[in-house]
């Protein structure tokens, strides 16, 4: 993954832009027809998920006196056009055609900001709703909390024929989405410093090891328990005499994690960061490097001593053949 | 202007048959919204609520409040932080004043990451 850089970025904001502007200049859609008339099953449907007992929704006195008998509730105005499983989208869908642009410029990942409606009246079952959509904007470049991004409004409006062919509205829809580049993916590397461990009188013998070659694990002079990560008191015994064995550098995947966010100084995303079992039974933390795509627990792998700098050797690991202990 | 001024709190746990069963009455099915792995793999904790059906959930606040004889005109969402499973989203409500005999009902729908939900609601009261 790279970083744009700022000419990249130029050409790709002008050229969404003039899409925007095609998009936009083509404005309402033909009117789409709902797949089904408003209809009391689908009422009851959403009526039973979103558990409202409001009694218009329904054929009770009060419904009938109301009007006429049961309605549809108003905030499922958009739910009698949604497209459903139907892979089928008419030739100029301004939100999906929008959306298709952004993806291609890189900004692949959305998120729905607003949504406003209005309603005129009531739906009614076995009336027939239809929708226009245009596209109204398209803002951006914009930095947000989730990454740099584009707004995308889109105005819809529902449609019901009158018995004179003339068609009124009866509700209508102002929807905006940011569509981002996830900041993670943008941004996977700081080439930043690494991040030092802290040595001191219980870590020092651990990252001489490292620099001399040695996987080095802390044992209980009294008592013979190894333990990590290093520590002054033996948690077996509660004796203070500490020495070290050298480990084999070998063990098996006992848990695995892929870092995506935040970034890691020094470190390129995604990092793959897993806790090994060592033969010798403690358990230790490191990158896995060339990391597969899939970490299986209970793989074997082996210690790689990367030399950071002079002053830092880090124990990494690596895939190791089954068998080779 | 008859009824309290402020609406009673809403709690709702979220699960994911609340989640898988309102997207679905909704006629959403973007994969976010009942398949686990794909969510997980597009950087979702879990599936989560669609926006449908903040829209339904925020209407039914102000309609239990006001009564079936209530008419809702307009509803205005400014959405926020996702609604997971093993969440609870809970609604507060005031109205915040009258115009041309419309009432707006400001609504916040909260879970533990934040705010999911600002909205305002224009309703003809009985």
């Amino acid at each position: 993954m790279s970083v744009d850089t700022d000419r990249d970025q130029g050409r790709d904001h002008d050229w969404i832009m003039a899409e925007a502007g095609r998009l936009a200049a083509l404005g309402e859609t033909a009117p789409r027809l709902a797949r089904d008339p408003v209809n009391q099953p689908m009422i009851n449907n959403w009526t039973e998920a979103i558990g409202d007992r409001n009694p218009i929704y329904a054929d009770t006195e009060i419904a009938r006196e109301l009007y006429g008998g049961p309605v549809a509730p108003t905030a499922m105005a958009q739910v009698w056009t949604m497209y459903g499983l139907d892979p089928e989208r008419p030739a100029h869908d301004p939100l999906h055609g929008t959306m298709r642009m952004l993806d291609e410029a890189g900004y692949t990942s959305v998120l729905g900001t607003n949504c406003d409606q209005t309603y005129a009246r009531h739906l009614q079952p076995g009336e027939q709703v239809a929708v226009t959509t245009r596209l109204e904007s398209v803002v951006g470049p914009k930095q947000t909390g989730v990454g740099e991004g584009y707004f995308v409004t889109t105005e819809s409006r529902w449609w019901v024929a009158l018995p004179d062919g003339r068609s009124e509205v009866v509700a209508t829809m102002t929807f905006r989405v940011l569509k981002f580049r996830p900041r993670a993916a943008a941004l996977a590397a700081d080439l930043g410093e690494p991040v030092r461990p802290v040595v001191n009188r219980d870590t020092e013998f651990f990252w001489s090891g490292t620099a001399e070659g040695e996987l080095r694990i802390q044992k209980c002079n009294a008592c013979g328990v190894l333990r990590h990560p290093p520590g002054p008191v033996c948690p077996e015994c509660h004796a203070m005499d500490r020495g070290y064995v050298v480990a084999t550098g070998r063990g098996r995947v006992h848990s695995s994690v892929v870092h995506h966010a935040p970034k890691i100084p020094g470190k390129r995303l995604p990092l793959t960061l897993v806790l090994v079992e060592l033969t010798e039974g403690v358990r230790m933390v490191g990158e896995l490097l060339d990391p597969p795509e899939t970490v299986e627990i209970g793989a074997p792998v082996v210690v790689d001593l990367v030399t950071v700098d002079d002053a830092l050797t880090l124990p990494s690991w690596r895939l190791a053949e089954e068998g080779a202990r | 202007m008859t009824g309290p001024q402020v609406l009673s709190e809403w709690t709702l746990p979220i699960t994911p048959t609340l989640v898988v069963s309102t997207a679905i009455a909704t006629r959403d099915f973007q994969d976010v919204h009942h398949d686990r792995d794909l969510a997980v793999q597009r950087g979702s904790k879990d599936i989560f609520l669609n926006i449908l059906t903040t829209t339904g959930l925020v209407q039914r606040y102000v309609t239990d409040w006001a009564g079936p004889r209530a008419v809702i005109k307009a509803c205005a969402l400014r959405l926020g932080a996702p609604a997971y499973p093993g969440d609870t989203l809970t609604f507060t409500g005031a109205v915040s004043g009258i115009e041309d005999g419309v009432s707006v009902v400001d609504v916040v729908g909260t879970v533990s990451l934040g705010s999911h939900v600002t909205a305002q609601v224009r309703v003809v009261l009985p």
